[in-house]
């Protein structure tokens, strides 16, 4: 009898979804005609990488505190502003690091600069948890409100603090301008965002896919009552995606403020447009969606830039309108309960 | 008469606006199988899902154990040895049938012995060991959720509907599993729509209407008379399933 | 009293302070231009008028229907642009100001209807998140058409002969003050906010308000009864997006300009949402309130905090929370307290006593 369950009800396997996967890199090969030269397409195509590596990190966080909680973070934000801003801190004691002509005190300085933001905003994140969000699980229209008075209020605890004025930020000697590669012009400081973020992705594949915190957090997403019920407190879960998401905002922060060399109070709110676009498109709560959409969306903005600057943020929305199309609720959508 | 391992006393719950369990009174004696029938709505669900912390009662209390439960956080109530297996099933879809139940086995690395015990009552699972749960049929899943709720011994165990939208084949499996499971002295508070499998299985039964225990009592005089099961259970269980 | 019953349709403030309250405000507005004299004073109240008609219509939104949307400077823009730039590309007349606000209209309810169709179907947030997206990016294409828009700037334009200062409606005086076409503008808005206010007072009140509330307080359950939660959804969101429209064609008319600044920045759509929370979700009369009471604080909490920053010049951080322009920041505060401890805002606070 066990057999024949075993034949009867075999499961109809489907393949991975990998059609999602296809998206960007057809996206920027269809592109390369459209902007001629190969040299200005590969500039432009790894700046789009750089920038998608940056959104993915601060966009991950988001995607992840939504799918476990049902909490969407407008103050998701101020955290990125923070980042970049507490990295400030650092100019004036590190600054003889920065400014050696050494490539390890100049990695040690970024290094410690980006550690420094991660902590910040995870610090942040931890009492916004406590004093914002906790009153408030559950309810959804009360979330949204009170988070964005969170915003309100960061936003403007972090002008009284630095100055409504434009901020800047240097990078290190070491990390700037390009290397000539063949014809096309490397800046150095894309390939570091492209390789943090390619570190940071993997991890989190690995952390979610190896670990058993990462099996909770999965698990979590899809039914977090299922979780409590084996035994588990899904509030400390909770409390840890917070702290680490607002971190990753943090680090995404402090490296789109390297990218510009310059900071401003309300930069948190301008990317958060796009981490929102981002997140839209991966499926809320999905990590995988997430870092697809991130490169479609940073590929998408810096090629329309190029081809037709004017229409280049309005590029992303019908990017969101035709992925949303195609599948409604994004490209990787969470089975929920 | 030894104290029931769970009881409900004057226990109410409200969800929302709604009233829906509206004083329930229910023993279930350790070491064997109660079966908790009643039409839809009449408050099976919400009672197990008091039980587990998952609503709230507004009023009365919970016994379980020899303890006062009726506050309790559903993750304490699991770690005291409950568990739940939902009429929904809700096996975690995006993972695989081995991360279901290690993530069940909360102690640590589930037991060897009892892992490969659990996989001779549901040998479907062994063979869709690395298969993602959310592509199994719907049998299976039932099954994967019946072996996560056991992977550790637990004392009493919460089942919603196993057989719901089964097919015969899958029910039989299914009944044997329960059978075996109760041979291990577990406690099974059984909520079921299908007489049949519920004789089967119970020892004691409860029956539900409108929020309430109508009728409490030996499964066996229950089953052996014809003119009670037509009083309390009407025509919405079908007694030839 | 039956004929206000009536016209309030039967839906008349729950306490006698609020009732006090609000009698105030009317009477205020109606007699700005002879109680208060200065153009200062004039603009406030007519700012007044054009935000209340803003903030009830997102109230009818957010409070009946429990959908959060960052677009409705978005719509708002649409009004005040659509308005302002028929009036510098057509010529200053009354049928400038109409086909702009038509064109303007369309525009508002096509778009709305899009943005209810790709969210309203899925849940709450994803409608929170795409109106944001949405909005944002409007307003940043909207400062980069400069050609359309004069981009940053904006536009400057001429009104109809009979709305401008140097109109005379009639040779005298009323109360010591002559009744040049500011004023004459100024009592159009008024009524066409009253008209406005009135009609939506009577849209909540009405079956179709009944079944939004319902499915704000539980839209499964709407849905079993057989209500199409999304059509309900999506037609209260276009109401809501057509009157803030109109309240753009207002502040359009009124300041004689429109600019990225008076109407599509993100800074008013929090304002907006700061107005109906503090005033009280889900009831018109909060929007009211809370428009009235922010607009105020704007003004004077701007001065009182000026002054607690030079008193406490010396110690550090204060004088920078307290600086006037870190008002926000203490109504940021005041919006988050509501949400938590009175949820109803004013109104709620004020009760009801019958």
């Amino acid at each position: 009898m066990s057999a024949s369950l075993d034949t009867t009800l075999k499961p109809v396997v489907p393949p991975p979804d990998w059609l999602p996967l296809a998206l960007a890199p057809v996206l920027a090969l269809a592109a390369l005609p459209l902007v001629g030269s190969p040299a200005t397409w590969a500039t432009l195509t790894l700046a789009g990488l750089a920038m998608g590596m940056m959104i993915f990190i601060m966009a991950s966080g988001l995607t992840l505190i939504f799918g476990l909680m049902d909490v969407l973070n407008f103050a998701h934000a101020a955290f990125i502003t923070l980042g970049a801003y507490s990295a400030t801190l650092l100019l004036g004691p590190r600054s003889d690091w920065l400014g050696a002509d050494s490539l390890v005190l100049n990695a040690g300085a970024l290094l410690v600069m980006v550690a420094l933001a991660s902590a910040v905003a995870a610090a942040a994140g931890f009492a916004f948890e406590r004093v914002i969000v906790r009153p408030v699980y559950g309810r959804h229209l009360h979330q949204i409100l009170v988070t964005v008075g969170g915003l309100i209020v960061a936003q403007q605890l972090i002008t009284a603090a630095w100055g409504p004025v434009q901020v800047a930020l240097p990078l290190p000697a070491s990390f700037r301008g390009i290397v000539l590669v063949g014809e096309v012009a490397v800046e150095r400081y894309r390939l570091v965002a492209v390789a943090i973020g390619l570190v940071v992705f993997a991890a989190m594949l690995l952390v979610l896919n190896r670990t058993r915190i990462g099996l909770l957090i999965r698990a979590g997403v899809e039914n977090p009552e299922m979780v409590e019920a084996l035994g588990y407190r899904i509030r400390r879960l909770f409390v840890g995606v917070f702290v680490a998401g607002s971190a990753l905002a943090g680090l995404g922060g402090v490296m789109w403020g390297f990218y510009r060399e310059a900071l401003t109070p309300g930069m948190g709110l301008e990317l958060t447009v796009l981490v929102f676009i981002v997140v839209i498109i991966g499926g809320l709560g999905s990590v995988g969606g997430c870092f697809v959409g991130a490169l479609l969306v940073a590929l998408t903005a810096n090629y329309a830039g190029f081809l037709a600057p004017k229409l280049a943020l309005g590029s992303n929305i019908v990017l969101m309108v035709a992925i949303l199309l195609w599948r409604s609720r994004g490209l990787y959508p969470v089975a929920k309960r | 008469m030894p104290e029931p391992l769970l009881s409900l006393s004057g226990v109410h719950t409200h969800v929302g606006p709604y009233h829906i369990l509206q004083g329930v009174d229910l023993a279930v004696p350790g070491g064997g199988v109660t079966a908790l029938l009643g039409r839809n709505g009449a408050g099976k669900t919400s009672t197990l899902r008091t039980v587990m912390g998952l609503w709230r009662a507004s009023a009365g209390a919970i016994r379980f154990a020899g303890l006062e439960i009726t506050k309790a956080a559903t993750p304490d109530l699991a770690r005291g040895g409950i568990a739940y297996v939902p009429e929904t099933m809700s096996v975690f879809s995006d993972l695989t049938v081995r991360e279901n139940l290690v993530l069940a086995a909360r102690a640590g690395p589930p037991d060897a012995a009892r892992l490969d015990w659990i996989l001779t009552l549901f040998p479907a699972l062994r063979t869709f060991w690395s298969v993602a749960a959310g592509v199994l049929s719907g049998g299976q899943k039932q099954m994967l959720s019946v072996a996560r709720a056991i992977v550790e011994p637990r004392q009493l165990i919460l089942v919603d509907e196993p057989t719901k939208g089964l097919a015969p084949a899958v029910v039989a499996n299914m009944l044997a599993a329960f059978a075996e499971l109760k041979r291990t002295e577990t406690t099974i508070l059984l909520v079921e729509q299908n007489f049949h499998f519920a004789r089967s299985l119970a020892d004691t039964v409860a029956v539900m209407d409108n929020g309430r225990v109508v009728h409490a009592g030996r499964m066996a005089a229950l089953a052996a008379d014809d003119g009670l099961q037509r009083r309390l259970l009407g025509l919405s269980l079908d007694s030839h399933q | 009293m039956r004929f206000l019953r009536a016209l309030l349709s039967d839906d008349l403030p729950r306490s006698r302070a609020l009732s006090a309250i609000l009698v105030a405000i009317f009477l205020g507005l109606l007699f700005a231009p002879f109680l208060f004299s200065g153009s200062q004073a004039l603009n406030a109240a007519a700012k007044i008028l054009y935000f209340v008609v803003l903030a009830a219509s997102y109230d009818l939104l957010l409070g009946y229907t429990g959908i959060v949307s960052f677009a409705h400077t978005m719509f708002f823009g649409i009004g005040g642009y659509g308005a302002g730039l028929a009036l510098y590309g057509w010529g200053p007349s009354w049928s400038s100001v109409a086909a702009g606000t038509a064109i303007a209209l369309v525009l508002s309810v096509a778009l709305a209807t899009a943005i209810g169709l790709f969210s309203l179907r899925v849940q709450r947030i994803f409608f929170a998140m795409i109106t944001l997206a949405v909005a944002s990016v409007f307003a940043i294409l909207a400062s980069q058409l400069g050609w359309l828009t004069g981009g940053e700037d904006g536009r400057t334009y001429q009104v109809p002969p009979l709305l401008r200062p140097g109109f005379r409606l009639f040779e005298g005086e009323i109360g010591g003050v002559a009744i040049n076409g500011r004023i004459v503008a100024y009592y159009l808005l008024l009524v066409t906010a009253l008209v406005l206010f009135l009609a939506m007072l009577r849209v909540v009140n009405s079956p179709f308000g009944r079944v939004l509330q319902a499915i704000r307080e539980n839209d499964f359950r709407a849905e079993a009864i057989g209500y199409r939660t999304v059509l309900y959804r999506s037609v209260a969101n276009c109401v809501s997006a057509a009157v803030a429209t109109v309240a753009g064609v207002m502040c359009a008319v009124w300041l004689r300009y429109t600019g990225p600044a008076t109407t599509l920045s993100f800074d008013i759509m929090l304002d907006i949402l700061l107005m109906v929370v503090i005033g009280g979700m889900g009831t018109l009369y909060g929007a009211v309130i809370g428009a009235t009471l922010f607009l105020l604080a704007e003004t004077y909490l701007q001065t009182l905090m000026g002054a607690i920053s030079r008193a406490t010049e010396g110690i550090p951080l204060l004088p920078a929370l307290f600086h006037p322009d870190r008002w926000l920041l203490w109504l940021g505060i005041l919006f988050i307290g509501s949400v938590y401890f009175f949820p109803a805002g004013i109104v709620g606070r004020l009760g009801r006593d019958r």
